[in-house]
């Protein structure tokens, strides 16, 4: 069961070759406590030492080394020191890769640079954390649905450095459960899932023992194979935040069947190195949160909030075993005032470099930073290397696009999740661009249509169609003033029935004339304003299908008139004699019948003019 | 009142055109609200579940929507697709109606123009709302030709929300027939301005209309048959006049280009059956045009004996191209007609001869309760419309009737066609609910006018009944009135005075008149009560549909199909398991890796799990699927042998045994059977059915128990609640314990609605056992000798 040692072998084959050159004889390192962490996927190291200058002169930089194997694995290198013999306040002190004369090609150094150097006798106790990835092996690496997962870490039980080490321990936290082996030394004990070797004394520079440890290990290895972080800022008062991930399960591959119902009716031993969700923990102010793919929503996830946080637990849409990948696209806004603020004319965002998903490494990660349309002097400040450039985003309504500022970084590990600072120059009144651009646009669209309601767009003033439009336009307008010449001839009737009524009730045959007089001159003068507008009527060519009915009813017209006339002076006449009302009735009935349908008629020919 | 103006010609006309502009105003708000009313009701989808594709076809229109806008056009024509049909594929371009995805395309192309990005889902999930608007635009147009603004407003608002067209056009049914809807109305209606105007213009418009419908549906054949019957019609009652000549010659010869320009018509556009009644039809004409031309022309007298002359020399020339028609149709099998269309005709045809178009649902004929879920009170609307129509008889009018008829009778024959009659109902329902209401509202007026003169007649006022206190009483108070009646007494008094001042007030009075005439139109007034009573009640009947329309919107119609939910007492509980399967098949398999499920899965396979799959919806090649329904009815050896031949790596099953989802495979199955057996006679459906029955509990055949179906969806099955209980069936199953030897499960969704399994490799085969292997196939499949194309074999 014991994984292959060759890391070990190389290791010693090279330590044994190790020149003198590069051990290190200016600093001392009384004592090395290395705790490492293996409870998750991401191996985190935390080594506490305590140096001490040996030689007169004062020493400013601390060199750490690091086999080439764990070195490309390293995600994260972080060192704090305080000076004095009880530990202070830390400080954060600079690491840069160096690679000094004589040493082997092996390994890697890094150098801590102090900020002031160390002068003899004093001791520097310095904090190192380094974060590792990819450095649990799964063994085997092809499990059934039922096994647990058991990965191998390998490490060496001495700490590896170019100074000589007097005291030393390490201690390793496994995430209990089984552990298959191993690597037995004499002191090594095995208390609660915690391993510890040690102590070590006395070891020259460059000792190296290999350990492996053989163990059991569920918990989620969620990788990202990719994830692009959009990070959109919007003046009009939101940051925009899109994570498209790509997520992985980066421990043992799954062999053989899925069975559901063995999953379903026993999770944690049938399904035990499977994860089903994932957690995100986001900013408390974060809202319109999101969580899709590219064939929909995603409807199993739950969300927490309160003061201090917001917590998305995001489930993919299946239960992630090994080898097993899905994609999916979470999203939220945040409040501008939380993270843009201003600085000498300069606005800045200051927000988080790395995914709020907890425990998570991310293989590549790529942060767009889209700035508003009109941004300038772009600057970016972040706390570790990062790949950068700029591209141009075309959003809504965008004419020159909006800046977008490209970062990427491999192998990026919640220690990364740290706050970057991007600088610009943007002026409140582009904002107004968009908007005045939409009503500008719109203005002119109603203006053109209100110019084109009113110009002739007709290209030949001569053409056949132009023409007709023309004698149309002129025969609606004879129509209309012929409807209206008969309104007012309809009107002059009612007056006269009008009169009628009150001859009825007052008996005053002279007003009726009067009336009766009135009416006639009206009619008269109402007919010779007819003629000329039926002459022209009659010859214009458009008019060949309105002409039939204004004929019928002018012809209707004039024989109402005249009944009307002719049963007024029939009424007129009666109460001269001073017959009685029901002898006038029924001398007038018939006409009256004829007159309500006549009036009927040129009422509906009236009407059917006007629909024209 | 103001003061009247000095020129005695202007003033008059000016309230008219007043009253027309704030009519035309109002009218135009009116369309855009029943617009919005078209779109937003649509969006119950959107609102309750999520912007996204619907069911079946939209996830292939919506693939292809994806591969145009990535590729271009020209890539579109050409594109060969082979994702699907494996090993066939499938030429896209050629076969599918380009319209919709055309339409959306452009649409994302414009939107993105102006860079709004939207991305094309988002333009596809809601190409279908924006097109029912259009659509009910549509529709006021056409009624306005046929019955007038109100009616056409009327019928415009009742199709924005009937249930019918809302089932095809929520957010997400990104289908054919919701751009079609809209193109089918569209050129009724241009058809209809044609005949009325007689303008070329139009009669072009329609052409080019009749081409977008022939892009979108492959309903077009409807226009091109219903155009010609009305044509007919219109000659044979002897409508016969220039118009109608111009509306029709240009839509066939225009149109039948132009349908020939698309891929998926192409000659068909001349050679099949479905056209030949409009060629024959255009003959006619010409033939009638021709009659009238010489009647012209010639006396009386001599036309009769032209007339005789032309009559049988036109019968001779139809006849003889009739003949070479029926000659050539009759030499091709089908009679010229595509399997669609002959079970349109003959109900009975796809059942007996076409298995696969009958298992479609929605080529059933409709039950009773879906015309009422459909279209609701239209139903009962309907005949008044029809009698609306006949009361002047037009061409438009007449068209209506022809319209909803035949729409009637193809609704009669498929589920699927309600949805053409959908906007004949409407339009009917508005023409009668517009009528009902004209009569209403006017005898009403008249009544109420009639009862305010008595009002005054018994004060002893003196006022004539044309008088304009009967105008204003309309929503004014009785002060108004008295004050306005005390003014015209005023001026009835001063009436003796010089003509000229008299004049000035006779304008003013002729200023109300055009309002009056309607109240007197006719003298059918009905009594005041029972007006108010129907124009309630019309109202309480408009109410009843809209309540039920948005029932249908948000409850009935809004459901993906892709997602379910189900209410319980926690609360809602969503179940997305087919998305789940096909997330899992996009990311967990090879992305050459084969998928074998039944077809109805074929397009969402491809869309959304990228796969290729064997056979899809587009269901164009019988053996295909019937080789996939074997497979899945026969045992597991020669079902794994099958879709070995196929190169099949995964197999996809739908179970609704466990959560009762009832449309799942064992439901499909017999239609499994039947297709498959259709091609090959191993397959026999009795071996399926105990006493004519189907079945899966203990009462169930062997030869159902152990075909593939019945294995893969039960498989471990019993150990859920160790019974083996079927909440779909309402029974246990039948073969409880059992193992696979040729699949193995790779994934099942957390409700188990999908299972998805992988055929195992071939065993390794030891020399001295190859010959007992062989011989042991032979005889254990009769499969292998009937399979007609296996090149496994």
């Amino acid at each position: 069961m014991a994984p292959p040692p060759r890391l070990a072998a190389l290791l010693l084959l090279l330590l044994a070759g190790a020149s003198a050159s590069a051990v290190r004889a200016d600093l001392v390192i009384s004592r090395a406590d290395r705790k490492v962490d293996l409870t998750s996927h991401i191996v985190r190291v935390l080594t506490s030492l305590k140096v001490e200058n040996v030689v007169s002169e004062p020493v400013s930089k601390v060199l750490l080394a690091f086999p080439n194997i764990q070195a490309k694995n390293l995600a994260a290198i972080r060192a704090f020191g305080t000076e004095g013999k009880v530990k202070g306040p830390s400080v954060v002190l600079p690491i840069e890769t160096v690679q000094p004369s004589g040493v082997p090609p092996e390994l890697t150094f890094f150098s801590v640079s102090l900020h002031k150097p160390l002068q003899k006798g004093k001791i520097l106790h310095l904090d190192v954390l380094t974060v590792f990835t990819h450095s649990l092996q799964p063994f085997p690496e092809e499990i059934t649905q039922a096994e647990s997962q058991l990965v191998v870490f390998q490490d060496s039980s001495h700490y590896l450095s170019p100074y000589p080490v007097k005291v030393q321990t390490l201690s390793i936290r496994l995430p209990g459960g089984r552990v298959e082996s191993y690597t037995k030394y004499a002191n090594t004990k095995l208390v609660d899932s915690e391993l510890k070797y040690g102590p070590f004394e006395d070891l020259p520079p460059f000792s190296y023992s290999p350990v492996i440890v053989h163990f059991e290990n569920n918990n989620p290895f969620a990788v990202a194979k990719e994830l692009v972080r959009e990070i959109e800022i919007s003046h009009w008062g939101n940051v925009q935040i899109t994570e498209h991930y790509n997520i992985a399960h980066g421990g043992a591959r799954l062999k053989g069947e899925f069975s559901r119902i063995d999953y379903q009716s026993r999770p944690y031993v049938r399904g035990v190195s499977s994860f089903r969700h994932l957690i995100a923990r986001l900013p408390p102010t974060a809202h319109s949160i999101c969580y899709r793919d590219e064939i929909g929503n995603i409807s199993t996830s739950h969300l927490w909030s309160d003061s201090k946080k917001t917590q998305l637990e995001i489930e993919p849409r299946f239960p992630l075993f090994g080898g097993w990948q899905t994609t999916f696209t979470i999203g939220y806004g945040l409040p501008l005032q939380d993270f843009v603020f201003t600085s000498d004319g300069k606005r800045f965002l200051n927000i988080t470099f790395g995914s709020p998903v907890e425990e998570i490494l991310i293989e590549k990660l790529i942060v767009k930073v889209v700035l508003p349309e009109g941004s300038k002097d772009i600057d970016v400040s972040v706390p570790f290397p990062t790949k950068q450039w700029q591209e141009v985003k075309y959003s809504h309504l965008d004419i020159a696009g909006r800046p977008v500022l490209v970062l990427e970084k491999p192998d990026v590990i919640p220690e990364h999740n740290l706050h970057f600072q991007v600088y610009y120059k943007f002026s409140n009144i582009s904002l107004l661009i968009e908007p005045m651009m939409l009503i500008t646009g719109f203005f002119l669209l109603f203006v053109a249509c209100i110019a084109y309601m009113h110009t002739d767009m007709s290209i030949s003033k001569n053409s056949p169609s132009y023409l007709a439009k023309l004698q149309w336009d002129e025969v609606q307008a004879t129509v209309q003033q012929i409807q209206s010449i008969f309104g007012q001839c309809l009107a002059v009737h009612d007056k006269l029935e009008v009169s009628l009524h009150d001859l009825s009730r007052t008996g005053d045959t002279k007003s009726c004339k009067a009336a009766r007089k009135a009416a006639d001159a009206q009619f008269k003068e109402l007919a010779k304003e007819l003629k000329p507008l039926l002459i022209s009527l009659q010859s214009s060519t458009q008019s060949y299908q309105i002409w039939p009915k204004v004929e019928d009813l002018v012809a209707k017209e004039r024989e109402m008139q005249e009944k009307l006339m002719a049963r007024h002076s029939t009424v007129v006449d009666s109460f001269e004699k001073k017959l009685r009302g029901q002898d006038i009735e029924n001398r007038i009935a018939s006409q009256q019948q004829k007159i309500t349908v006549l009036r009927q008629e040129v009422e509906s020919l009236l009407e059917y003019l006007s629909e024209i | 009142m103001a003061e009247p103006e000095p020129t005695t010609a202007a003033a008059a006309p000016a309230p008219g055109r007043l009253r027309n502009a704030f009519g035309g105003v109002l009218c135009a708000f009116t369309l855009l609200l029943i617009g919005v009313l078209a779109f937003s009701i649509r969006l119950f989808s959107v609102i309750k579940y999520e912007s996204v594709i619907h069911e079946f076809d939209p996830y292939f229109n919506f693939r292809v929507t994806q591969f145009l806008s990535k590729n271009g056009i020209y890539e579109f024509w050409n594109w060969f697709d082979d994702r699907t049909w494996y090993p066939l594929g499938r030429v896209i371009g050629g076969t599918v109606y380009p319209g919709l995805t055309l339409t959306a395309g452009s649409i994302w192309w414009l939107v993105n123009a102006l860079n709004i990005p939207l991305s094309v889902e988002t333009v596809c999930v809601f190409t279908a709302p924006i097109f029912s608007a259009n659509a009910s635009w549509a529709t006021y147009l056409l009624t306005k030709e046929a019955k007038g603004t109100g009616a056409g407003l009327m019928a415009a608002a009742i199709l924005a929300m009937v249930p019918s067209y809302i089932s095809r056009s929520v957010a997400g049914s990104y289908d054919n027939e919701a751009v079609a809807i809209f193109a089918l109305v569209f050129t009724f209606y241009l058809y209809l301005k044609t005949l009325n105007t007689g303008s070329l213009f139009y009669a072009t418009l329609n052409a080019l209309s009749y081409f977008y419908m022939v892009c979108s549906w492959g309903g077009y054949t409807f226009i091109i048959n219903l155009i010609p019957m009305h044509v007919l019609l219109c000659i044979v009652t002897g409508r016969y006049s220039s118009r109608l000549y111009i509306a029709y010659a240009p839509l066939v010869i225009l149109g039948t280009l132009l349908a020939a320009l698309v891929p998926v018509v192409g000659f068909n556009a001349v050679l099949t059956s479905e056209h030949f009644a409009s060629f024959l039809v255009f003959i006619i004409l010409h033939v009638v045009a021709f009659v009238y031309y010489i009647k012209g022309l010639l006396t009386p007298r001599l036309f009769k004996v032209a007339m005789t002359l032309v009559i049988t020399v036109g019968l001779a020339v139809c006849f003889a191209v009739v003949a070479v028609l029926v000659a050539l149709v009759a030499s091709s099998p089908t009679k010229g007609w595509s399997g669609r269309s002959l079970s349109l005709l003959d109900p009975t045809y796809a059942s007996k001869y076409i298995p696969i178009i009958a298992s479609v649902s929605e080529h059933q004929p409709p039950t009773w309760p879906s015309y009422f879920m459909d279209i609701n009170v239209l139903a009962f609307l309907v005949p008044a419309g029809i009698i609306s129509c006949f009361l002047p008889l037009s061409d438009a009018s007449s068209f209506m009737v022809l319209y909803l008829v035949t729409a009637v009778y193809f609704s009669g024959v498929m589920v699927r066609l309600m949805l053409v009659l959908a906007p004949a109902a409407c339009i009917l329902s508005g023409i009668a609910l517009s009528s009902a209401f004209d009569v209403l509202t006017r005898s009403m007026k008249f009544q109420l006018s009639k009862v305010f003169n008595d009002g005054s007649a018994v004060s002893g006022d003196s006022i004539a009944e044309g008088s304009t206190a009967s105008n204003d009483t309309k929503g004014s108070s009785t002060s108004t009135v008295n004050t306005n009646s005390a003014k015209i007494e005023n001026r009835t008094e001063k009436s003796e005075k010089p003509s000229k001042k008299n004049r000035k007030k006779d304008r003013e009075v002729t200023g109300s008149v055009p309002v009056k005439p309607k109240k007197e139109k006719r003298l059918s007034v009905l009594p005041l009560e029972a007006s108010v009573v129907g124009t309630l009640l019309l109202i309480v009947l408009g109410g009843f549909y809209v309540v039920h329309c948005v029932w249908a919107a948000a409850e009935a119609y809004s459901a993906p199909s892709i997602v379910l939910t189900s209410r319980s007492r926690e609360g809602l509980h969503v179940f997305d398991d087919f998305r789940e399967a096909y997330a899992w098949l996009s990311h967990n398999t090879d992305v050459d890796d084969k998928v074998a499920s039944w077809w109805d899965y074929g397009y969402q396979t491809t869309a959304m799990a990228n796969r290729t799959v064997i056979v899809d919806n587009n269901t164009w090649n019988n053996t295909h699927i019937a080789t996939v329904g074997t497979a899945m009815s026969s045992p597991e050896k020669a079902a794994w042998e099958i879709f070995d031949s196929l190169d099949v790596k995964y197999v996809l099953v739908v179970f609704g045994g466990l959560v009762g989802y009832p449309s799942d495979d064992i439901n499909k199955f017999l239609w499994m059977v039947r297709i498959g057996g259709g091609e090959f006679p191993h397959i026999k459906e009795p071996d399926y059915l105990r006493d004519g029955q189907y079945r899966v509990d203990s009462q169930a055949t062997p030869t159902m128990l152990n075909c593939l179906m019945y294995k893969l969806c039960y498989y471990r099955f019993v150990e859920t609640d160790g019974k083996g209980f079927d909440r779909v069936r309402g029974y246990e199953i039948g073969k409880k314990h059992f193992k696979l030897t040729h699949f193995e499960e790779v994934f099942t969704t957390h409700h188990w609605m999908v299972r998805i399994y992988k055929l195992k490799p071939q065993k390794n085969r030891i020399r001295g056992k190859l010959k007992k292997l062989k011989s042991s196939s032979k005889t254990s499949s009769t499969l292998a000798a009937g399979r007609k194309k296996n090149p496994w074999q």
